[in-house]
């Protein structure tokens, strides 16, 4: 049996510790800045940290983790200068609340889909920011984006400026570069081995027919293909 | 990782260029609109009303991390009457709009909206749900809108941010709550067969007599 | 009759739902298509009937239970429910109906109630289900028994079911509208029942891709606006009582109650009841008996929740909860969704513990696909479903101490660690709490070096000393003592029979975990124990919770050193995959999420999207108690109940 107090007695112990703590962290660097093992928001939430843990936002902010999912946004090719979606539509298949929408470009002479989307529509009004659309695009073509600072007033018209046209949806793949670097480097490692996979197909193809003529010459040229 | 982002915050009074350049440190000049605004954006208490995922996000905001009361929106009220600031965090059903929009009347002006979140600025992923109101602003003035599913912490406060931007610029010779005139109260929604907007209860009973002269509902908008 | 079902050679054939839509299907039986649901179609394998099922049948004759497609046992004559019912609790000893939902089979003319009973000692369920042949229109099915009298956790299962299809349970003590409100048009999850934003039984639309053009919802239908009136309807000669009937109990006792019922344009006097004469006879001090409603707007009902307690002085007398203000119309949505599409849904039901709920309806779909996934992905399921336990645990302990007016202070420590447990959420899953982690067969990503240096040091250093600090900070507290010793006390045998689960039915001495007792993923391979306590007030359930706390951790850190033999990388079966087909069944199953037991009744019918879909929640159900728990106590004392039931109202409506 324990006297009667006690227990709030050690309660509020622990609520002075935390009161001392918050200034006894922070003060240690005070004096010496240099001390400091990493800038001042991730140190206060780094999971050794005692003392406060407030971020104080507009002014400094906590790095974002590149898994980080907002709304999604399409690359663009900076090289050719064109958008990589190729308009395939998983994106709008895979879409949990189905926010997007796309126009197929159709060839105007043929009637045929081209690859490209004419129009591309992501309403974020709807967008639950699953990443589905991010996760299955064959083509890294759609991404989720960091900026998370979307707020807006009635008078620039929300639900106008909330659907995302193909215009607002485009940023160049140089940041989806400066966002994603893990991801970015794998694609360009998948894209140098698709490279490389190419290129020794082709190789293949061209020893196969520089050797074929000799063995097929008396066959009929349809097995050449 | 990236650093951390050193971004000026936008003096509240921006030194004056009538006054001499030796007293601008002792001295500055203003008008009665900053000051009066001055006061009020840096005393919006919210009022502590959650509907959803968004409200544990606020909720979050409000805690230690973030720390709200760093901007002086100092703390959250549950009663309407003490608060300036209605936060929708949350999908608004239907069951639930009644009591926001007499929530609203409740609440002194001036008073803003903020609609947190994908569900109370359209419907969100639940949009198409039978008990799911598209948006809040269908029937109470929204201020600042916030996209996201649900947004950030830092997203709600960037949200304030706008809305205090937004509070700057009203000038006291304009604002609604001094001039003479209707108060603004928004009739209360009717939980009839569904939900019935009473400003539009007109439009609903030619539309749904025109229907029954013609039992086939039409599908195309 | 028209009732009566045949038996079960012919009818196995009209039980399987055909296909929503002639699409090509993987399965030839699911796409066949049907002649009025007795077509060519492969027939549904029926259950191989369990022992239990055995002795039912053979008590009440093969006449009256028969085996069902695909699991359980189907009762043919829906009068003999209660002695059924009875029978299970009593002889077989299913103590508790862990779960009551309907699926409308519109292609055979009927719906289906199905139970599920469960033995609080563990095993499988037991699934029941009864017929009723669906109604023309609008209207009313035929009355199915209630088993709320044997069972009284069906209580609000048996009204979601009428509300959501309408069918009423005879015997029910108080049969409305629950998640909706009294006077909704239509029953909403009919499957011929459509809203005002319907666009298509299924997705994905072909409006999206490859047809469209951007519309919004508002442009397509005639009211520019999500609602559906019927013919005729006039809102200005419309009286409206969307809680009709609410207080008709509660009234007695409280002199010249009015209930007042206010709309748009004014308000109406309903009801005027209750006799004052009683009480003023009286010899005793007198206290008027008053009827308040808290909520849903209010600080401590943790959400949109509404309760309507009748408080004699401050004394809570009788009370009743008004749900649905946040009914967000899962199931409907569920229903239309494909398979894969409802996992970032799930997150929103439960949003405080979004990757458990993941872990339910993942775990349901696999038991129907035959899949298992990856070594490596069950252990990051396990790491993120303990670490899930443990913040959500703080959270409900902080929010505890707030009711209990310990204002803030313990809410801010616990929600400062919480955030240090989302840190690390976000950093692996991409988003705080609406992780959308899990995948059919795995999980969506596996942890880089420093993420797994990111969570080993909160593991193994950071909680653990946070848990001691709580329970120095909380346990031995005088005030948190005198407050909440012997308060909401429900004996186990009431908890039971209440369908209570979770650290609340533990915390009255039933060592009910799903971990344990039907065991999932790989918990069998961790050194963990199921704490119970007994005192069954909420003192023993915050306790409960900190010793939870501290079996999670131990699970942590098992799972973090045993992860280490496994794969890297290896974290999805088979090929990835966003177009999947369940092969046509039905599956119930469950998972011990903070809450309590999160289970998913799924039916498919071999196409992209199921064809029901219904949650199974713990917190829904475990309100049901609430009314027995508070009933007493001090109207304060209510509050501090109602925190340590730890609902979360994204999941009590659903």
């Amino acid at each position: 049996m324990s006297l009667l107090g006690t227990g709030i007695l050690k309660g509020l112990g622990v609520t002075l510790r935390h009161f001392i703590n918050t200034y006894a962290e922070d003060l240690k660097y005070l004096i010496n800045k240099s001390a400091a093992p990493q800038p001042r928001p991730l140190r206060r939430q780094s999971p050794k940290n005692k003392g406060l843990v407030t971020v104080e936002y507009p002014k400094e902010r906590l790095p974002l983790p590149e898994n980080f999912r907002y709304v999604p946004f399409l690359v663009l090719d900076t090289e050719k200068q064109e958008e990589k979606c190729t308009s395939c539509g998983i994106c709008a298949k895979v879409c949990p609340p189905q926010c997007i929408w796309i126009v197929r470009t159709e060839d105007p002479v043929t009637k045929r889909p081209i690859p490209q989307p004419k129009e591309f529509y992501i309403d974020t009004t709807i967008c639950m920011n699953c990443g589905y659309c991010a996760e299955f695009c064959p083509f890294d073509a759609i991404k989720m984006d960091h900026d998370y600072e979307l707020s807006y007033y009635p008078e620039e018209q929300p639900h106008m400026r909330l659907v995302h046209d193909k215009a607002k949806l485009l940023k160049p793949d140089t940041y989806h570069a400066s966002i994603h670097p893990l991801d970015w480097q794998r694609e360009l490692a998948d894209r140098a081995a698709e490279e490389a996979k190419k290129k020794a197909a082709a190789e293949a193809k061209a020893k196969a027919e520089a050797a074929k003529p000799a063995p097929s010459a008396q066959q009929p040229p349809a097995s050449a293909a | 990782m990236s650093e951390t982002v050193n971004q000026p915050l936008p003096s509240d009074f921006p030194n004056d260029p009538r006054v001499p350049e030796e007293l601008r440190n002792n001295v500055f000049i203003t008008t009665l609109d900053k000051l009066y605004n001055w006061g009020r954006k840096r005393s919006m208490w919210p009022m502590l009303f959650g509907l959803a995922c968004c409200a544990i996000e606020m909720i979050a905001t409000a805690a230690s991390r973030h720390d709200l009361a760093r901007f002086g929106w100092e703390l959250m009220r549950a009663s309407p009457r003490q608060a300036d600031l209605m936060i929708v965090a949350g999908t608004v059903t239907k069951k639930m709009v009644p009591q926001i929009v007499r929530l609203y009347n409740q609440m002194p002006e001036p008073r803003y909206v903020i609609a947190m979140g994908a569900c109370a600025t359209a419907g969100g992923p639940f949009k198409e749900g039978y008990n799911v109101v598209s948006g809040i602003d269908k029937f109470i003035p929204v201020d600042v809108y916030i996209t996201g599913c649900p947004p950030r912490p830092e997203a709600l406060l960037h949200s304030f941010l706008k809305l205090q931007e937004k509070i700057e610029k009203q000038s006291l010779r304009t604002v609604p709550w001094y001039r003479p005139g209707e108060d603004d109260v928004i009739p209360v929604p009717m939980l009839g067969p569904d939900l019935v907007d009473m400003r539009r209860a007109e439009e609903i009973r030619q539309k749904a007599a025109a229907q029954a002269q013609q039992p086939v509902p039409t599908q195309e908008g | 009759m028209a009732e009566e079902t045949p038996r079960p050679e012919t009818q196995a054939a009209s039980a399987q739902p055909s296909a929503a839509k002639p699409a090509p299907a993987a399965k030839p039986a699911a796409a066949a298509p049907k002649a009025g649901g007795h077509g060519a179609a492969k027939a549904a394998p029926l259950a191989t009937l369990t022992p239990d099922m055995q002795q039912l049948q053979q008590h009440f004759g093969e006449s009256v239970i028969a085996p069902a497609p695909y699991v359980g046992v189907l009762l043919q004559d829906k009068s003999r429910l209660p002695e059924v019912a009875t029978y299970l609790r009593d002889e077989l000893k299913y103590d508790s109906v862990t779960n009551l939902t309907a699926v409308d089979y519109i292609k055979d003319g009927y719906f289906e109630v199905v139970y599920h009973f469960q033995r609080s000692t563990g095993g499988e369920p037991l699934t029941l289900k009864v017929r009723v042949p669906r109604p023309q229109g609008n209207d009313l099915s035929e009355p199915v028994p209630s088993i709320t009298p044997i069972y009284a956790g069906a209580d609000f299962q048996e009204r979601e079911v009428y509300d959501m299809y309408g069918i009423p349970f005879s015997g029910h003590p108080d049969l409305r509208r629950i998640l909706l409100w009294e006077g909704f048009y239509g029953w909403p999850l009919r499957k011929d029942w459509h809203e005002a934003y319907y666009e298509g039984d299924t997705k994905p639309f072909d409006s999206r891709w490859p047809g469209g053009h951007h519309q919004l919802a508002e442009e397509r239908v005639p009211w520019a606006d999500n609602v559906n009136y019927p013919p005729g309807f006039d809102p200005l000669n419309f009286h409206a009582d969307p809680d009709a009937g609410l207080y008709d109990s509660m009234a007695e006792g409280v002199p010249g109650l009015k209930v007042v019922t206010k709309n748009g344009y004014g308000e109406t006097t309903t009801t005027v009841l209750g006799n004052g004469q009683a009480l003023a006879e009286e010899e005793e001090l007198r206290t008027d008996q008053i009827i308040v409603n808290m909520g849903p707007q209010h600080p401590s009902t943790h959400g949109v929740l509404r309760m309507v307690v009748k408080l004699d002085g401050e004394t809570v007398t009788d009370l009743k909860l008004v749900l649905g203000y946040l009914h967000r119309n899962h199931e409907k949505i569920g229903e239309r969704n494909t398979w894969l599409h409802n996992i970032p849904y799930t997150d929103r039901l439960d949003y405080i513990v979004g990757m458990a709920n993941e872990w339910g309806y993942v775990l349901t779909v696999e038991k129907m696909m035959g899949i298992k996934p990856t070594e490596r992905a069950e252990y990051l399921r396990v790491l993120m479903a303990e670490l899930t336990r443990i913040q959500s645990h703080f959270w409900a302990i902080g929010f505890l101490l707030n009711d209990l007016g310990a204002f803030y202070t313990p809410a801010l420590y616990f929600i400062t660690e919480r955030d240090l447990i989302l840190d690390f959420f976000e950093s692996v899953t991409g988003s705080r709490l609406m992780c959308n982690y899990f995948r059919f067969g795995g999980v969506s990503r596996d942890l880089t070096e420093a993420q797994l240096a990111q969570v080993k040091e909160l593991a193994f250093e950071r909680i653990p000393r946070k848990i001691d600090e709580l329970e120095e900070l909380l346990t031995d507290n005088e005030i948190v003592k005198a407050r909440t010793i012997g308060v909401g006390y429900l004996p186990a045998d009431r908890s039971i029979n209440y369908s209570l689960t979770g650290p609340c039915l533990r915390a009255a001495g039933v060592p009910y975990d799903i971990r344990r007792v039907d065991p999932y993923g790989i918990y069998d391979r961790f050194d963990f124990e199921i704490p119970v306590l007994y005192g069954a007030d909420v003192y023993d359930r915050y306790r409960i919770r900190v010793l939870e706390m501290r079996e999670s951790l131990k699970i942590v850190q098992q799972c973090l050193q045993q992860m280490e033999q496994t794969k890297w990388g290896d974290i999805q079966a088979g090929k990835k995959a966003y177009n999947h087909r369940v092969p046509a069944g039905q599956a119930y199953a469950r998972v011990e999420t903070p809450k309590g037991e999160l289970g998913f009744y799924l039916v498919s019918d071999g196409g992209q999207n199921p064809y029901r879909y219904h949650i199974r929640s713990s917190s829904f159900i475990n309100l049901t108690s609430l009314k027995e728990m508070v009933v007493g106590h001090k109207v304060a004392d209510a509050v501090v109940i109602l925190g340590s039931l730890d609902i979360v109202l994204g999941e009590v409506d659903r």
